[in-house]
C-alpha cells in the first residue's frame, strides 16, 4: 500500500565531505514544489585556496529553531513533525532578521518579494513519505535520506550528529551530518 | 517561543479595554451622543467594539516578544524622520502591493482585488456603523438627499444621479471585487501542490471561504431588494450579520491579523535605509558587505534576550558571519573533524 504520511522513521542525513559540486541537487530542489521553482539549497567551495571540497547546505530544521525566535513577524514555525516551514507568506514582511540570525546560514531573502525562504524538507513530498527532491537525486549519497538502520549499514565508520557547538550555544537539529565514528558533537569555530 | 503568547497578559488586557473604552468615546462624540446611530448596524458596532478589543490585546502581546519590540522601537523613530519614503511605501507595499506581484501575477491580481475590496468596504461601512456618515432624505423631498458627517450637512445628491448611483452601489462593486479576488487565491491553494502539502484548513482555505460568505451574502441583500422585493431581507440581514461578524471577531486570532502587521513592512524597509547610510558589516571569511551594522548589532541583542548566545570565547560573535560565511564554517569545521580522524570518507 502506498504511505501518504509523513514516515517518523526516514532521517535526513548530511555528508559535506561526499558532496562533488555538481549542482544536481540544486536544480532537483527548484523542482519542489514548496518552493515555487526557486532553489533553496546551497552550494560553494568550502576553501577553494586550499582544497577543491564543495558543501552543500539544507535546512538542518533546529530542534528550537532561532529563525523562528527572532521572527518579528511570528511567521515562522515548526510543525508537528519537526519541520521548520518557510515562513508564512501573508505574514513575513522580510525584515531579515532569520537569513542573518540561522546558524547555518541557511534562510534566503527574496529582496523583490520582500520575502524569505528556505528548504522546507520537501515537505509536499516528505509530509506524503517520499524522499527530499536533493536526496533522491544526488549520486554521491552526499544527501541522504533513510532510516538509521540503512545509513548505519552504508556509512559503517561514521555516525550520525545532530549537536552542534557554537561558542556557549548548543544547536540539535533534525538533520543529522555524518561524522567519524564515535563523535557527539560538531563544534564550529 | 514566547511564553507571553499563550498566557494572559495583564498589560495587554488594560491596553485592549482603553482602546475600545476609547472607541466607545469616539464613536459616542462622532454620532451627537449615539443619536446618529443607525439601529439595524448596532450588531455590527458591537462586533467592532469586540475587535478592536482582541485586535489591540493580540498586538500588544506581538509587541512583547524580543525581536517584534525592537523593530517597533527602531521604526518608530526612524518613520518620523523619513516622512517621504514613509508615504512613497505606504502606496508602494500596502496600496499596491508591489512585492505580491514578484511573487506571481494572479496572486497579485487576486490579492489586489480582495484587498482594495475589503479597504473599500471597511471605509465605507464603519464610519456608517459609528454613526458618523449618513443619508436622510432632504426634508420637503422626496427625490434629494443629503450626506451627513458627524451631524452636519457634508453634500446632497438627487436620486438616479451618477453620485446617488455610486454610493449605493459601492459596497457591491466592493463585493464582486472580493469574489473575484477570493476565487483567484482559493483556486491556488486547490491546485498548487506546495500550498496544498503546507496549508491548514483555518488558517489558510477557511478565511478565503469566510470572506466569500461575507461578500456573497452582502450581494444577496442588494439582490433581495432589487429583484425579489425585499421579500427575504431579513433572512439575508441576519446571515450577512452573522458572517461579518465571525470576520470582524476572527481578525486577531487568524490569518487576518496580517492586515494590521502589514504596515511593519515600511518601518523595515526605512530601517534598512536608515542603515546602509549607518555603514555595512563585513564577513570576517568573506570579506563582502552582507548586512547593515546596526541590523547585526540588533540581532546580537535579540538573540541573547531569545535564549541564544553566539558570543565566541576570542571575544568574536557567530552572528559577525555573513550566511554564506556561516556555511563555510559549518563545511570547513566538519573538513577538520574528518581530517583529525584520518579519513575523509567514512
Amino acid at each position: 500500500m502506498v504511505t501518504t504520511e509523513y514516515n517518523k522513521n526516514m532521517q535526513f542525513f548530511t555528508d559535506m565531505q561526499r558532496c562533488i559540486g555538481c549542482h544536481a541537487c540544486e536544480v532537483a530542489c527548484a523542482e519542489c514544489e514548496t518552493n515555487g521553482q526557486d532553489t533553496m539549497i546551497h552550494i560553494h567551495y568550502v576553501d577553494r585556496a586550499n582544497t577543491i571540497q564543495t558543501t552543500m547546505q539544507v535546512c538542518m530544521h533546529c530542534d528550537d529553531p532561532v529563525c523562528a525566535n527572532v521572527c518579528p513577524a511570528n511567521a515562522i514555525v515548526k510543525n508537528a513533525n519537526g519541520v521548520v516551514l518557510s515562513a508564512n507568506t501573508s505574514r513575513c514582511f522580510g525584515c531579515s532578521n532569520c537569513v542573518m540570525s540561522c546558524p547555518f546560514g541557511v534562510p534566503i531573502k527574496k529582496e523583490e518579494s520582500e520575502l524569505m525562504m528556505k528548504c522546507n524538507m520537501c515537505y509536499d513530498r516528505t509530509g506524503a513519505g517520499l524522499r527530499p527532491m536533493c536526496a533522491t537525486v544526488c549520486p554521491s549519497n552526499a544527501l541522504f535520506y533513510g532510516t538509521p538502520e540503512d545509513i548505519e549499514e552504508r556509512r559503517p565508520h561514521s555516525t550520525p550528529v545532530n549537536k552542534f557547538i557554537i561558542g556557549e550555544q548548543e544547536i540539535i537539529t533534525k538533520v543529522n551530518v555524518m561524522m567519524p565514528k564515535g563523535s557527539t558533537e560538531l563544534t564550529i569555530h | 517561543m514566547a511564553k507571553s503568547e499563550n498566557t494572559l497578559s495583564r498589560s495587554a488586557l488594560v491596553k485592549a479595554i482603553i482602546a475600545s473604552v476609547l472607541l466607545i468615546i469616539l464613536v459616542f462624540l462622532g454620532s451627537g451622543n449615539f443619536r446618529e446611530l443607525d439601529a439595524a448596524l448596532i450588531p455590527y458596532l458591537l462586533g467592532v467594539i469586540l475587535a478592536v478589543f482582541g485586535i489591540t490585546y493580540r498586538l500588544s502581546v506581538w509587541l512583547q516578544r524580543p525581536p517584534t519590540r525592537l523593530y517597533w522601537k527602531r521604526m518608530g523613530k526612524l518613520s518620523l524622520a523619513h516622512p517621504i519614503k514613509f508615504i512613497q511605501l505606504l502606496f508602494r507595499n500596502l496600496i499596491f502591493q508591489k512585492f505580491i506581484y514578484s511573487r506571481g501575477k494572479d496572486r497579485w491580481i487576486g490579492h489586489f482585488l480582495m484587498s482594495i475590496g475589503c479597504i473599500a468596504a471597511f471605509g465605507v461601512t464603519i464610519p456608517l456603523t459609528f454613526g458618523w456618515i449618513g443619508f436622510v432624505l432632504k426634508s420637503g423631498s422626496l427625490t434629494g438627499y443629503e450626506a451627513h458627517m458627524f451631524g452636519f450637512k457634508a453634500m446632497s445628491f438627487q436620486l438616479g444621479s451618477f453620485i446617488a448611483y455610486m454610493l449605493f452601489h459601492v459596497l457591491i462593486f466592493c463585493s464582486i471585487a472580493v469574489i473575484i479576488g477570493a476565487m483567484i487565491m482559493l483556486r491556488r491553494r486547490m491546485t498548487e501542490e506546495g500550498l496544498v502539502a503546507t496549508q491548514t484548513f483555518e488558517g489558510d482555505l477557511l478565511p478565503l471561504l469566510l470572506i466569500i460568505a461575507v461578500a456573497a451574502t452582502g450581494l444577496g441583500i442588494a439582490f433581495d431588494y432589487m429583484f425579489l422585493d425585499g421579500k427575504v431581507h431579513q433572512f439575508m440581514s441576519v446571515t450577512h450579520a452573522v458572517t461579518v461578524i465571525l470576520f470582524l471577531l476572527w481578525i486577531p486570532f487568524g490569518k487576518f491579523i496580517h492586515i494590521v502587521q502589514r504596515p511593519m513592512q515600511i518601518g523595515v524597509n526605512i530601517y534598512k535605509m536608515e542603515g546602509e547610510k549607518q555603514g555595512m558589516a563585513v564577513c570576517p571569511l568573506t570579506k563582502e558587505e552582507f548586512a547593515t551594522k546596526m541590523h547585526i548589532a540588533d540581532l546580537k541583542e535579540v538573540t541573547l534576550e531569545t535564549g541564544f548566545d553566539f558570543r565566541l570565547k576570542n571575544g568574536d560573535n557567530h552572528l559577525n558571519y555573513s550566511p554564506e560565511g556561516k556555511r563555510s564554517l559549518l563545511a570547513k569545521a566538519h573538513l577538520k573533524a574528518r581530517e583529525d580522524a584520518g579519513s575523509y570518507f567514512g
